[in-house]
């Protein structure tokens, strides 16, 4: 299969790329850009003129529901979803029901997401056994099955010394482990950012501490133990601090923010609306600030929807009784433009933290228009103005605060492996 | 909430209430409305036929998630005294324990054609979900969302320092105990601060009054000497007891060592201070018995008080919701 795309504006972080320029796919590559390679015969061209030709987005969190929560999303409705936002590759967490913490259940992801041919979808392994936290996981069997990382998600391990142990077999094997720090003895109970709003309207509170306490533990075991370490979903201006320290002292870790949280604060807790329950919460705009300014300096590596797709009902409550999460996936990139709109970030920063950035946190061969690379990428209209709603909406989730939102930049296509996986009808 | 937004929920397009969830976002004009509406009806209460028909042909539905007595009693004769029919729900015992969700059970409650839902419920902003999802024409009344907000108990606590200390400009307040998970202590904040005292303290324990509060407009106090020091009025809250062994205080005795109100304490506050107490009280551990039973208490005319105000806030409510529906039709009627 030979593609030219043509006359379209290239944008490319990880070579610095920014240019109208041809790009050429052969066998699910990319081969040349600018001037087509010798003898090339495209079979297919693509016209690209005014649009942006960008590398697909790797999104490092997003839950796909199934197996076990078919009421909420699948496989199928997460992956359009994705693929309608312009990801191309997406990592989603062991939490599923059955959990996966064997290889069956992660072939068993993989095959389902083959079947439904939308983006590339790599699973994360449970770290130790039902994600309880007591027994370690047949680790090296489940990256052998297709997961690129363990973790025990936001479930408490029973003792530092299992985490010290896991992380030292995940060393063994030169295994990625993800983090979601959060001390739970601290959070328990909590439904969002302790501060004033929350103190203001009588919310339970989750102190930044519950999230820095925690990391400060788990940095002194990734540095014990010399295990691949990857920080997911961080939202305290603390935090940005430590990995940056740790960084610095040479370990060998990551960190990811969820794009909720460097978009709102908490002072939309004045709504009461269940759609802002988020785990870890909204924090406070100095918080925001700093995390935002912890992507500039290269701290925070990858920004990610953390895709969380609930059924109706699940928000339909007061706030502490909902169900924490937002389902953003399908509007990834033209939400995170609007961080342009304030001067936040340069497209070029944004962007590496939607592509190579995460690309590069867990390996993957992704995130990229580079020559070599495997062609997924997505044509965007940077001019189109339209409506995200509830009834055009490819995610089963009914759990985003976006709804009717207008946004300016739109994905039109979506390729994988020089394939065509989604048009905008 | 943002001060709009809740206006904007509780209010109809003339200002007026139709909803009473929150004292955030109301003026003082309409706590003052409150206030008057509330001194009118307490001289009802002294005569021997005891009801106005304001809320006559009405149904008020006590909607309580949460156990209480008092308040529940106070509300359903405040509803009888203003004529309403009223049927009193303890949901605890009832569908929502069956797995039934709170929009169903109203959903269902709404189908028996309601006019006023009173709510209690143990989560914070509950009273504003059900205002969001309720039929339009029914208005909702806060009787104590989780630790967010008691409306009514705020504003029969301000008749009750209006009707002591005949206005609020000039007066120190203090609120002693246990801030972090009391709604009564945040309205009582609003309410105070709307009406324009002077000073409105918190006392007690890091553990029991966060710093954000500052942030609200309140003094924070950690010595009991400091915030009684020339205080016009003392609210004493309930120390609960099952909060008690949850780290939040090393015990009984010593919180009552160092926060109790004692006539000696009291002796720190003004002269002429009043000494309330939203109840139930828990003698010897928040307040002495001398205290509670002494000539400083006002604490039997608070309950008194709350017949009165809580009758306020339902006739205003529902003549909010009257206009609003006749305003709705008329707008029909012009398309």
């Amino acid at each position: 299969m030979k593609l030219r795309v043509q006359n379209g504006r290239l944008i490319d972080p990880s070579q610095n790329l920014d240019a109208i320029l041809d790009l050429f796919v052969e066998d699910q590559k990319i081969v040349a850009i600018g001037e087509a390679p010798a003898d090339f015969e495209e079979a297919e061209v693509v016209d690209a003129s005014g649009k942006w030709v960008l590398p697909g987005l790797v999104d490092l969190a997003v839950a796909l529901r199934e197996p076990g929560q078919t009421q909420k999303g699948s496989i199928a409705t997460e992956g359009r979803a994705a693929v309608a936002g312009g990801v191309t590759t997406l990592i989603c967490p062991p939490d599923t029901k059955p959990i996966v913490d064997t290889p069956a259940v992660a072939a068993l992801i993989q095959d389902k997401a083959d079947e439904a041919g939308m983006a590339n979808v790599f699973p994360i392994g449970a770290l130790t056994q039902g994600l309880e936290g007591e027994q370690l996981s047949n680790m090296v069997a489940l990256t052998e099955a297709g997961c690129v990382a363990v973790s025990n998600g936001r479930h408490e391990m029973k003792s530092a010394k299992v985490l010290s142990r896991a992380l030292e077999y995940a060393a063994t094997h030169d295994l990625l482990v993800v983090f979601h720090p959060e001390d739970k003895s601290l959070s328990d109970g909590g439904c969002a950012h302790e501060g004033l709003y929350s103190t203001m309207h009588g919310l339970a509170g989750i102190p930044d501490t519950a999230e820095t306490v925690a990391l400060m533990r788990d940095l002194l075991l990734v540095e014990k133990t010399g295990v691949r370490a990857h920080f997911a979903r961080l939202s305290c201006a603390k935090s940005i601090e430590m990995i940056a320290d740790a960084k610095a002292a040479g370990l060998d870790v990551s960190a990811d923010v969820a794009l909720h949280n460097i978009l709102l604060s908490d002072d939309v807790l004045n709504q009461f609306d269940g759609r802002f329950h988020v785990l870890p919460p909204l924090r406070g705009e100095g918080d925001r600030l700093t995390l935002i300014e912890g992507i500039k300096q290269g701290v925070i590596s990858a920004i990610c929807s953390d895709h969380q797709p609930h059924e109706k009902m699940a928000k339909i409550a007061p706030f502490a009784a909902t169900e924490p999460g937002m389902a953003n996936v399908e509007i990834l990139l033209p939400l995170a433009m609007t961080l342009l709109d304030e001067g936040d970030l340069d497209f070029s920063t944004l962007l590496t933290c939607l592509t190579s950035g995460p690309a590069a946190c867990f390996g993957l061969e992704a995130g990229s228009l580079a020559i070599g690379s495997f062609a997924d990428f997505i044509l965007f209209d940077s001019t189109s103005r339209w409506h995200w709603t509830y009834e055009n909406r490819k995610t089963k989730g009914h759990n985003s605060p976006y709804f009717e939102d207008e946004f300016i930049g739109q994905v039109t296509a979506t390729y994988i492996s020089g394939q065509r996986i989604y048009q905008l009808s | 909430m943002m001060r709009s937004e809740s206006r904007a929920l509780q209010l109809n397009d003339d200002g007026q209430l139709k909803h009473f969830l929150t004292l955030d976002g109301l003026d003082k004009t309409i706590l003052t409305e409150i206030l008057d509406r509330a001194d009118s009806f307490l001289t009802m209460g002294e005569q021997s036929v005891k009801k106005v028909p304001l809320l006559r042909g009405k149904t008020v539905v006590n909607l309580f998630f949460e156990n209480s007595t008092r308040t529940r009693t106070t509300f359903e004769l405040a509803a009888k005294r203003l004529s309403a029919d009223v049927i009193n729900l303890n949901i605890e015992t009832s569908a929502t324990s069956k797995g039934e969700s709170l929009l169903d059970t109203l959903q269902n409650l709404q189908a028996m054609q309601s006019d006023m839902f009173v709510v209690r419920h143990s989560d914070s902003g509950a009273a504003h979900f059900i205002a969001e999802h309720c039929t339009p024409n029914v208005a909702i009344i806060n009787a104590g969302d989780g630790r967010h907000a008691h409306p009514t108990q705020a504003m029969l606590d301000m008749l009750t320092i209006r009707r002591h200390k005949g206005q609020f400009e000039g007066l120190k307040v203090a609120i002693v105990g246990d801030i972090l998970h009391s709604r009564v202590a945040r309205s009582q904040l609003q309410a105070l601060t709307t009406l324009g005292v002077d000073e409105v303290r918190l006392v007690g324990p890091k553990t029991l009054v966060p710093g954000f509060f500052s942030e609200m407009g309140a003094k924070i106090c950690h010595d009991l000497e400091a915030g009684l020091k020339d205080v016009d009025v003392v609210v004493m809250l309930r120390l609960q007891k099952e909060r008690m062994q949850g780290a939040l205080l090393p015990s009984e005795s010593e919180f009552y060592r160092l926060y109790g109100l004692t006539e000696e304490s009291l002796s720190w506050a003004k002269p002429d201070a009043i000494v309330m107490h939203p109840g139930p009280i828990n003698r010897g551990v928040e307040i002495s018995s001398e205290v509670a039973d002494g000539g400083h208490s006002v604490i039997l005319n608070q309950v008194t008080n709350g017949i009165a105000v809580r009758m306020a806030v339902m006739s205003m409510a529902m003549s909010g919701q009257l206009q609003k529906a006749e305003t709705d039709q008329g707008s029909e009627g012009e398309k």
